[in-house]
């Protein structure tokens, strides 16, 4: 029996959250003597209000739809993976790899080799905690976590020693070809009439996570493999009964995962810095798993969840340039929403179910 | 409908406010951090010393992720921000991008060469300076070995170290230079307790004074060196008073200068290659209240003389960017 109605599940929990995190976003800003109003005002014209805004608020939006994707297809094989952030940083490897060393004739084509080869290399990165946690019962959790600290290390080591151009200060590749510069939504939608700005980042890449979206959602609840995944997720021993491998799933799921993840450097790495810099990610793989609990690990709700996060992030540099509120504060209300929409969950939920069961028992 | 009608009559109000107000100038801090007590601080000195000067205020932004510099520097330019002062060489490429969308605006970055019409690009001679904190650390020396400790390891630092070396061995030949890097990613710019440790390595290899060119790491690097009783040298910002007697001097590069003279030229400020050596003032070695009793008269006299000598180009002191090598140091 459910215990209180799909929507509420679904809208009432998030927003009642969202509205918690804000009250106490809006305590601290008044704590350190700023007006709450005109600076929530500032973060949705500065996010929203221009195309400009809704340029970098989608961007920053691509990362975590990749990310939360990622988070949320292994989440249905019940498999905790937050080594998005590593796997992010080696598929930015990947791209850097096929964008510097392929000379393409035209932008599409590196695009699908692109994220080919990003996804190629985020799989791989998650391929050997997967094994390990398939064959020797190693907790995903922690190898997926340490691997995070060896990405780090592996890109570290490759673009200060292997890939950073002569006479260079900066650990970071040379910069990719103009040829496989990706459009940006200005590009892209100003021959059908429509003015975006030229400034902002976000670019093609918006679309290829949007398809991915449509994917994992095609995958997860319209194919075999997909409901393999979901079933070994809800029951482990069901799913073994009915002749599901365990061990396939996992290692499937994680793959799939870390593919995902990896794609994510198509937007950052080939859409906006057009080449590898350290710390590219910059948090990304960890909002995945915040966007991916406030979505309820559905395509959709990973869609929502992404755009509100990249609102944050957005109006959060509008906040840094037009304010004095310093930057530190600024990650704080951040992390409050984090804190509210992902780890206390629960803290609305329960009391939420019971006052749902209490009025049902009122009408019985 | 109304209130979100008039709702978004504030978000408007708002955005303009904010659009149509600047005329200021404004400065960039790089991820370090705005109080590192090292290169950034003094980018901020010299923009608060022009505020209280000439009773204007400029704006400033202290980036959070690399996504953030092009965006910045864009938002900065389209609000009319001008001259826009960034303080760091990680900016260059994104500068490379925005410099030629805002041909009006005047740009100027700090410790990088970016060629475009609109931009001043100031480089300071770190290894004149450096030569002279080197001789000093040499005389204040018992142990005959020194030390320095860099941040992160590239030409740029290593450029410091090496002025350093030629110092130290100008006065003593027989003078051992461990250098050692705190990392070679730009975390090694905030990272006091590996600067600590990295001191400790050099005491115990017989070091007795030591100089940190290395931003936020350094100040871990003087903590460890006042509390094991050997003496240090600051950069950047004079540091002298983070532990008043312990800290032999400051090698000074005077980023507030560059900061504060490009917001004083103004809009349209004379662009190109502007260099900040001896010869104008821009490094140099702090002697105040807190050093005074560690500087004697002949240490004075000679450092002094160095530097009228390095001022008209009789003594050439190597800089390691030139040949990506260093005759004193091998790293």
């Amino acid at each position: 029996m459910d215990k209180m109605p799909k929507w509420a599940d679904v809208v009432l929990i998030p927003l009642i959250s969202l509205l918690l995190a804000a009250v106490l976003s809006a305590l601290v800003i008044l704590g350190i003597g700023e007006d709450p109003v005109a600076a929530v005002n500032l973060m949705v014209s500065g996010a929203l209000g221009s195309t400009y805004g809704w340029g970098y608020t989608l961007y920053y939006a691509t990362n975590f739809l990749f990310t939360g994707l990622a988070v949320s297809v292994a989440f249905h094989a019940r498999l905790f993976n937050i080594g998005g952030e590593g796997q992010a940083m080696l598929g930015g490897l990947g791209v850097a790899i096929m964008c510097l060393y392929i000379d393409w004739p035209h932008w599409s084509l590196a695009l699908i080799f692109a994220s080919l080869g990003a996804a190629l290399f985020g799989a791989a990165w998650a391929s050997i905690p997967a094994y390990l946690q398939a064959k020797r019962g190693s907790h995903i959790v922690i190898t997926t976590i340490m691997f995070n600290f060896i990405a780090a290390a592996v890109l570290n080591y490759v673009l200060v020693n292997l890939m950073r151009p002569e006479g260079s200060m900066d650990p970071a590749t040379a910069r990719f070809p103009e040829t496989v510069h990706l459009p940006s939504l200005h590009e892209i939608l100003a021959p059908i009439g429509i003015e975006f700005s030229k400034a902002a980042p976000a670019n093609v890449s918006f679309i290829v996570a949007l398809v991915a979206c449509v994917a994992v959602w095609l995958l997860i609840w319209r194919t075999k493999l997909g409901y393999e995944i979901r079933a070994y997720g809800n029951s482990e021993h069901g799913a073994l009964y009915a002749g599901i491998s365990p061990v396939k799933i996992t290692i499937i799921a994680m793959l799939i995962s870390g593919g995902l993840a990896g794609m994510m450097a198509t937007n950052n790495v080939m859409g906006e810095a057009e080449r590898l810099v350290l710390n590219s990610t910059e948090g990304a793989g960890f909002i995945g798993i915040a966007v991916a609990l406030m979505g309820r690990s559905h395509p959709f709700g990973v869609f929502l969840a992404a755009i509100l996060f990249g609102f944050l992030y957005q109006g959060g540099a509008e906040l840094a340039l037009w304010t004095s509120i310093p930057r530190e504060l600024i990650v704080v209300i951040q992390a409050l929403v984090i804190l509210f929409t992902g780890a206390l969950d629960n803290m609305v939920r329960s009391p939420l179910e019971k006052l749902f069961l209490a009025m049902r028992r009122e009408k019985a | 409908m109304t209130v979100m009608k008039s709702l978004m009559g504030a978000v408007a109000a708002v955005a303009l406010s904010a659009g149509a107000a600047l005329a200021e100038p404004a400065l960039i801090f790089d991820l370090g951090g705005k109080f590192d007590k090292s290169f950034n601080e003094a980018a901020f000195t010299g923009a608060q010393r022009w505020a209280e000067e000439t009773g204007n205020s400029f704006r400033e932004i202290e980036l959070q992720s690399e996504a953030q510099r092009e965006q910045a520097l864009r938002r900065f330019a389209e609000a009319g921000a001008n001259p826009i002062v960034m303080a760091g060489f990680a900016f260059g490429d994104a500068l490379g991008q925005v410099a030629g969308d805002y041909p009006d605006t005047s740009f100027v970055i700090i410790d990088m060469v970016v060629d475009a019409p609109n931009v001043r690009s100031v480089v300071f001679n770190e290894h004149e300076g450096s030569y002279l904190v080197g001789m000093l650390a040499a005389k204040a020396s018992k142990s005959g070995t020194v030390g320095f400790i860099g941040g992160m390891d590239i030409p740029l630092i290593r450029k410091f170290a090496c002025g350093y070396a030629e110092g130290v061995k100008a006065v003593n030949p027989d003078a051992t230079v461990i250098a050692n890097m705190t990392g070679t990613t730009p975390a090694a710019w905030n990272d006091p307790v590996k600067g600590s440790e990295l001191t400790k390595a050099q005491i115990s290899q017989g070091a007795d004074v030591v100089y940190a060119a290395a931003g936020g790491t350094g100040v871990g690097v003087l903590q460890t060196a006042a509390d094991e009783g050997i003496l240090s040298i600051g950069v950047d910002s004079n540091q002298n008073h983070l532990h008043p007697g312990k800290v032999l001097t400051s090698m000074l590069k005077r980023v507030d200068n560059a900061v504060f003279e490009a917001f004083q030229d103004g809009p349209g400020l004379e662009t190109g290659f502007s260099v900040m050596g001896l010869s104008n003032g821009g490094v140099g070695f702090a002697v105040d209240d807190n050093n005074a009793p560690l500087i004697t008269a002949e240490m004075q006299a000679a450092a002094d003389e160095a530097a009228t000598k390095i001022a008209t180009g009789e003594i050439k002191v190597h800089d390691y960017m030139s040949d990506d090598s260093c005759p004193a140091l091998s790293f």
